[in-house]
This record gives C-alpha cells, sequence and structure tokens, in this order.
C-alpha cells in the first residue's frame, strides 16, 4: 500500500435540517450526482437545533471540518430558525479562530429540497478547501490533546 | 448508560442500489464484530429490507433474540422511516426505539470509490448504533381535526376539489381572487383533443360549486395569513370590498348596462375586449354579482356619476363598503392557483406587442370564443380582415434556456387545436412551427394525425424572427416568419398574415412569497413542490397542505381536474380519520433546572413557551410546539430536552460517525 502517497482525505461532519437541507442530500442522491465521500451527516430537524456543542464535539472526535446547513433565509420550515442558527454559526467561527482553528473549517450551507446539485456541488469545493488547510488532530491517535493553539488574536 | 441496549443491526442492500457500491456484507460484519461493546447482538444484511420478508426478519429477531433497539441502514427516512417503525411495532416494540440511516442516497448513489463508500457507510452505521441506544419510547400526539377545507383558487382544479369535498358532505371555503370563479378554463374557446366547449363542460360546475351548501364562495378574496397547523390551520382572508351588497343584488345586470365607464379589460379579455367599470368577467359568472372596479370608477375618481346606484332595482350599490377581513378554522388547505402566461414581449425578434398581427395563444382563444370581443370570429387586429396564411409558433418561453428550460406541456396540443379552429373557420393556410411535437395522452397523438391529414403544414423548426421587413415580391403588408426547416435544411421565409405564438406556462407572479404564507417549497422556477414527484404527488412537505392543478407545475386540463379529485380524496381521508398522530417530537422544560432567563421565550417563533410568573419558570406548550429544536439548543442552562433529538442521541451519533474515522487513523499511522 502507498499510503502516505494517497491525498489527504478529511473526514467532515455535517448537519442538516430535515425540511430543505437533508431533502437536497436526498434529491442529490436520487439524481445520482457525484460527490466526494467525505461529509457524514447528522439530520437535525432545523438548523436552529444546532447546539455549538455539537461542532466543538464533532471537532475534539477527530471531524476536520463541519458542516451546517439549513434552509435558505426566509424559507426556514420554522419561520425563522435559520437565523438563530446564523448568529450562532457567527459566534463559532469567532471561537474557533480565538482556539486557533481556522474558522474555514466550519462552513454555512444554505440549501433548499430542489438544491441536489448545489449540495453535491458545495461540498466537493469544501472538500477541497479542507484538503488545503490539511488535517486538524485535535486530538493524537493517543487521545492526549495536542500542544495548546496559539491564540490568534487577529484572526477575527 | 444504565441499562445496556440489545441492538440489532439491519443494513439492506436494495438490490444492487446500495450493494453495487458498498460492500454491504462487510458493514454488517464489522458492525457484529466492533460495535459489540455498544450494544449490537445481532448484525444482517439483507437483498430488501423493507419487503415483507426483510421486515419478517427483524420482527423475529426483536421475539427471538430480545432486542430493545433497531438500526436499519437503508435509504433516506423519509422514505421508510414510516416501513420499520411499523414494522417493529408488529413485534411489540414501540415504533420510536427505531432508527433509519441512510447508506443509499447518502452514500452507494452519490460515490464511487467503493472502499471509501464502504467506509462512510461503517461510519454511517456506527452512527446509528450510538444514536439508537439512546432512543426514548414515544408515543405520538393526537390532535383532532377540524372537518372543513380552504381550497385556494377556483380554477377548475379548485373547483373540482371543492366540489369532491362538499359532495361528500364537508364544509369548503373556496377563495377566488378575481370576482369569479371559473380561471382559464373560462377563457378558453375549446378543448383539446375532444373539441368540446370549454364553457359549456366547466360552467355546470361552476353553477354546482356556486350552489353548493356546503360551500362557502369568498370571490374577489385573498389569503393573507395562514397559522396554525394541520388539523387546526385559522387562515385570515381578506375579502376585498365588490361595493355591491350581495344579499341584495339580483345580478340583473342594470348596472352594467348603464355604467358609461368603458375600460379595457386586461383579465379576462387579455386586452382584446371592453368591459365596465361595474362588471361580472363574463356572462356565466359565478357569483352572479358584479364588481364595482374602484380604480377606474368615475364615482371613486370624480365624486360624481353614481349611475348604477341610480338604477339598481334593489339598492345594492353600497360605495362605502369596506374590506371584510374574515378568520375560518380549517384542518386542511388544497392550493390550486394555476398558472400565469410566459410574456412574450420577453422574445423580443417574436415581435409581441410591436407587430400588431402577433397574437398569445391566450389572445386566441377570446379571438376564436363566441363569447369573446370578436365574436368568435378570427380576424386580424383591425377586427375585421380574415386572415389568408396563419402560423403558430410553439415552444414560445418553454424548452428554451434563456427563458424556461421546462416544457409546458400544453402548448402542443393547444397549437394543433389552433390550427384546426383556424382552418375550420377560415380556410387560411396554417403551419405549424414546431421543436418536437409532444403528444403524449388519451387520444392526442389521433388528433395529431387528424391535423396532419387536414392538410396544415408542419415545419420542424425553431423560428428565428418575426417580422414586417418586407422585401420580395407578394410579401407586402404581411409578417415575416425566418425559420429552418431543419428535416430539409432549408431557409424559409414564410410570409403571413397573422401569428400565433403558442405562450408557456409560467408560475404565478409572487408564487414565492405566496408558498412562504402558506409553509410550503418552490422549486427554482417557482412551482411548488410536491411530496414526492411519483408517489406523492398532490401532498406537500407540509402536512395538511396539499397541491393541485397547474400550481404544482405545467399540465392539461384532465391532469389538473384528476389531481384536484386526489387532493380532495387525501383531504377526505384525513377528515374522516378525526383526529391525527403528529410527530412526537417535542421539547419540555424540565422545570427544576429551569433558571427562569426567559431566553427560549424569544426563540420560539411560534409562541409556544409560556413563563409562569409565580414560580420563574417556563412551560412549553405541546400543541403549538413544532419541534425545531431552537430553544433546547439556545437555553444556557440545559434545562430543555428535545425528544426524537436530544443531545444524547446527536452527541454519541457525532462520536459514532467519528469512530470509524479513528480507527483508520490509528491503523494508518
Amino acid at each position: 500500500m502507498t499510503e502516505e502517497k494517497k491525498p489527504f482525505e478529511p473526514t467532515i461532519v455535517g448537519f442538516t435540517c430535515n425540511w430543505c437541507s437533508y431533502r437536497a442530500a436526498d434529491m442529490a442522491g436520487t439524481a445520482r450526482m457525484k460527490y466526494a465521500p467525505n461529509v457524514r451527516l447528522i439530520r437535525l430537524m432545523c438548523s436552529g437545533r444546532l447546539d455549538p456543542t455539537f461542532v466543538f464535539k464533532a471537532f475534539a472526535n477527530g471531524a476536520d471540518a463541519v458542516l451546517v446547513s439549513g434552509c435558505h433565509p426566509g424559507d426556514c420550515h420554522y419561520v425563522n430558525q435559520n437565523y438563530k442558527m446564523l448568529r450562532r454559526f457567527n459566534l463559532m467561527r469567532r471561537v474557533l479562530g480565538q482556539m486557533g482553528i481556522e474558522p474555514e473549517r466550519l462552513k454555512l450551507l444554505w440549501a433548499s429540497a430542489a438544491e441536489g446539485a448545489i449540495f453535491a456541488a458545495e461540498i466537493n469545493k469544501f472538500v477541497e478547501q479542507v484538503r488545503e488547510l490539511g488535517p486538524l488532530n485535535w486530538n493524537n491517535k493517543n487521545g492526549a490533546a495536542v500542544e495548546t493553539p496559539v491564540l490568534q488574536e487577529a484572526a477575527v | 448508560m444504565e441499562k445496556k441496549e440489545k441492538i440489532g443491526v439491519y443494513v439492506c442492500h436494495c438490490g444492487t442500489n446500495i450493494a453495487g457500491v458498498v460492500n454491504v456484507g462487510e458493514v454488517s460484519k464489522w458492525a457484529e464484530e466492533n460495535l459489540k461493546d455498544q450494544g449490537v447482538v445481532v448484525s444482517r444484511d439483507y437483498k430488501f429490507m423493507c419487503s415483507s420478508l426483510g421486515q419478517e426478519l427483524i420482527q423475529k429477531d426483536i421475539k427471538e433474540q430480545g432486542l430493545t433497539r433497531v438500526m436499519v441502514a437503508a435509504c433516506s427516512p423519509h422514505l421508510h422511516e414510516k416501513t420499520f417503525r411499523n414494522a417493529c411495532k408488529g413485534a411489540d416494540m414501540n415504533p420510536y426505539l427505531c432508527e433509519l440511516v441512510s447508506i443509499r442516497e447518502q452514500d452507494s448513489w452519490v460515490h464511487t470509490d467503493k472502499v471509501a463508500a464502504t467506509e462512510k457507510a461503517k461510519a454511517i452505521v456506527s452512527g446509528g448504533v450510538a444514536r439508537v441506544a439512546h432512543h426514548e419510547a414515544l408515543e405520538p400526539l393526537r390532535v383532532p381535526i377540524h372537518p372543513a377545507t380552504l381550497v385556494v383558487g377556483g380554477g377548475i382544479a379548485g373547483i373540482q376539489a371543492a366540489l369532491e369535498i362538499a359532495d361528500a358532505g364537508f364544509h369548503v371555503y373556496l377563495v377566488e381572487r378575481e370576482p369569479s370563479i371559473g380561471g382559464h378554463m373560462a377563457q378558453f374557446d375549446k378543448t383539446f383533443p375532444t373539441l368540446d366547449c370549454s364553457a359549456c363542460i366547466l360552467t355546470p360546475k361552476m353553477v354546482d360549486a356556486g350552489n353548493h351548501p356546503n360551500i362557502t364562495l369568498l370571490t374577489y378574496s385573498e389569503v393573507e395569513k395562514v397559522d396554525g397547523y394541520v388539523g387546526n390551520f385559522v387562515a385570515t382572508i381578506r375579502k376585498r370590498a365588490r361595493s355591491v351588497v350581495e344579499k341584495d343584488c339580483t345580478g340583473c345586470g342594470i348596472c352594467w348596462e348603464k355604467c358609461p365607464k368603458k375600460v379595457v379589460d386586461d383579465v379576462f379579455e387579455v386586452g382584446m375586449g371592453t368591459r365596465k367599470a361595474v362588471y361580472v368577467p363574463f356572462p356565466q359568472a359565478v357569483p352572479k354579482y358584479p364588481v364595482i372596479d374602484r380604480v377606474n370608477c368615475t364615482y371613486y375618481i370624480k365624486g360624481t356619476c353614481k349611475a348604477c346606484e341610480k338604477f339598481c332595482p334593489t339598492n345594492a350599490i353600497d360605495f362605502a363598503q369596506e374590506d371584510e377581513i374574515m378568520n375560518v378554522e380549517v384542518g386542511n388547505i388544497i392550493l390550486a392557483t394555476g398558472y400565469d402566461l410566459f410574456d412574450s414581449r420577453r422574445i423580443q425578434q417574436y415581435g409581441y406587442g410591436r407587430l400588431p398581427n402577433v397574437f398569445t395563444s391566450l389572445e386566441f382563444e377570446r379571438l376564436s370564443n363566441a363569447a369573446g370581443p370578436t365574436g368568435g370570429n378570427i380576424v386580424l387586429r383591425d377586427g375585421k380582415t380574415v386572415p389568408k396564411a396563419v402560423g403558430i409558433v410553439h415552444c414560445v418561453g418553454s424548452r428554451d434556456k434563456n427563458y424556461n428550460e421546462y416544457c409546458s406541456a400544453i402548448c402542443c396540443m393547444q397549437s394543433l387545436k389552433f390550427a384546426h379552429l383556424v382552418e375550420e373557420r377560415t380556410g387560411a393556410e396554417v403551419y405549424n412551427f414546431y421543436i418536437d411535437i409532444r403528444t403524449p395522452a388519451k387520444g392526442y397523438e389521433e388528433f395529431y394525425h387528424r391535423l396532419l391529414e387536414e392538410g396544415t403544414h408542419f415545419v420542424r423548426g425553431k423560428v428565428a424572427e418575426i417580422s414586417d421587413a418586407t422585401r420580395l415580391p407578394g410579401e407586402d403588408g404581411k409578417l415575416i416568419v425566418q425559420v429552418e426547416d431543419t428535416l430539409t435544411a432549408v431557409q424559409l421565409r414564410v410570409p403571413l398574415d397573422m401569428v400565433i405564438l403558442s405562450a408557456g406556462l409560467e408560475p404565478r407572479a409572487g408564487s414565492k412569497e405566496f408558498a412562504k404564507t402558506f409553509g410550503i417549497s418552490c422549486s427554482a422556477d417557482g412551482w411548488f413542490i410536491e411530496r414526492h414527484p411519483k408517489l406523492d404527488p398532490v401532498a406537500t412537505m407540509t402536512e395538511g397542505i396539499y397541491i393541485a392543478g397547474c400550481v404544482q407545475g405545467p399540465k392539461d386540463i384532465p391532469a389538473s381536474v384528476a389531481q384536484g379529485a386526489a387532493a380532495a380524496a387525501r383531504v377526505l381521508g384525513k377528515i374522516q380519520q378525526k383526529e391525527i398522530a403528529l410527530e412526537p417530537v417535542r421539547a419540555t422544560v424540565h422545570e427544576e433546572q429551569c433558571s427562569g432567563c426567559r431566553i427560549c421565550n424569544n426563540l420560539c417563533p411560534f409562541n409556544a413557551i409560556l413563563f409562569h410568573e409565580d414560580r420563574m419558570v417556563s412551560e412549553v406548550n405541546p400543541a403549538l410546539c413544532q419541534g425545531c429544536g431552537t430553544c433546547v439548543a439556545g437555553c444556557p442552562a440545559g434545562a430543555i430536552s428535545g425528544t426524537g433529538f436530544s443531545n444524547e442521541q446527536i452527541l454519541s451519533q457525532i462520536e459514532g460517525l467519528l469512530l470509524v474515522n479513528l480507527s483508520k487513523e490509528a491503523a494508518a499511522v
């Protein structure tokens, strides 16, 4: 096996809402649109359900990046809860920066149930971006924390 | 975990849909060997888990192995979640102790790398197993269904739906924006392929709807707001002021006879004819009461006239009438608001709006209609000249990436119908300029052949330009259609007297806002999206809201009627159940942990969270809660839990999903 020759394959956890973005993923599937196999999805009822803990938990457990996806602004199945997620999203990116983690590892994607093609294309784009960033290695393989990240004060 | 769960894992092949890409056997074996600590006691793979044999497999294991949880890896939960929940229920297991994760739509169908797809399937299975261990036994919430139905749109689809429901003995509110029901079908002359007179088959239905004791007709009205949820909607309807008191008006017609103000009718006559300022759109209008068009009425402009009031024998005119806002309670809603015609002005090279004798399809319908502005005489815009050569351009604004990519479905047959009518009534030479002829329904292809035999010319080619730039002898005063006949590869200049543009169908202007009012979704084009394109064509993603007719996509009259009836059948089915089981996905506040900070109160768009001032705690009203979980995520004290999507479930799923990743990395290093 030429394991080290292979490009870095990031592991990405994606959170989708039940109504738009999960259905966009379903649609990409039904239409057999191909995309990179790096994203593993978790279905929530609404992107508003996204507790920031989920995102940090995913990073802590070895995800190299996290995708957050919901209905387009104004199209939320629950009136406007995606806006409430958006507030948390901005906050989370700021916190990630303060922790020394590239905020770009957390991506937001609005996708309607009809946008399977956009969903697939955006995932491919994101996977490439994360590949550029390299592995996160929050925990090393023994489970011990890596050296304390340097605070990037000007990151935000 | 206090109690060790006994989990069964079932991995579906879905024929080759999954097994063609994912090594299903390997995933199943991997789960059995590596997820023992998580509680997996049995793991199987099977050709079709959703088949009755597949379901029996699960039920047998539940009974014989004493499973406490079931985790199925197959297709999207939107497809078969119910199937597997019911299978568990059949084996006396609470259906909510089952989890379905998708390794088809989200794995085998979107990936080609078999190794990576198999690894991903393992991760998904591992996530599902971790999650299902935290599932709780739940009972669905039961809410009563209000027996009344709101039907929005009084075209043929809406009328059909309303009549079906009303005939079954339940009340319907039929809301129509225009002064009369009837929709586009009322404007048509003949209907393809039988050439039935449109009004002759439509007006009896309109009258039935108007007289039906179970139908409340709300014309000249619009739905402004919808609150509530399936079984219990409250719709706010604005009934615009007609300036005519309906209970006094007899529909005698003296008012519009006496009204001195003539107005071009842009709606029903599509600008081809005129009406008065007080009017009914057409003679067979239902209801028969006229409306006063306040924008054009002399009294509302200058403060004098009142001719209608003077002559009205029953004193039914009320200039001071105001819009009425009413709230109606309904259990279900059917949307049948139809379509708008593509605006042919957008294709400038076809000259519509600039060249007088270029007509749209709807204009031609009025022109050929015996009740239309010319009394059914097919004449040029001057109102007298009978055309000797007529061209019909297909696919105007349809099947064209510059405008609409989709096929408008009705234009081929409509164009053939026009060709027949022109031929029959004027004896003119008729040219059909088509890209492809599409006649896929009962009697349609036969009608096409009839036209071929009638001697209509068919030119296969997309019209490049329609102009009045004549240069050859005999072209004087004619319209020139420039087109390549792609069957003979010859450029043609066809001189014609009249050109009819068979314009495509578009979603109603403002359909996106309209969809928002009802909380349903639109495609990128603006057509409303059905729950499933094949298997659930009239339901929407929002429970209790159905769609019928062209609002879902272009379709002809038979298909619209079928959808109207189908939507009615779905609604009747719901009403007969008397109550509906709602997913028990709800938020609950644990009072002992609630600090009374009230952060959650403002997060809820449904006002489902009450604050008890006396005890200083918040409480979620489960009947109003829609289960989005935003308050669960927002509570700083972690005092709110969300059933079905609890923190434990999701955090475990994250751990499970990433288990494969870590083991692979460890092996690789």
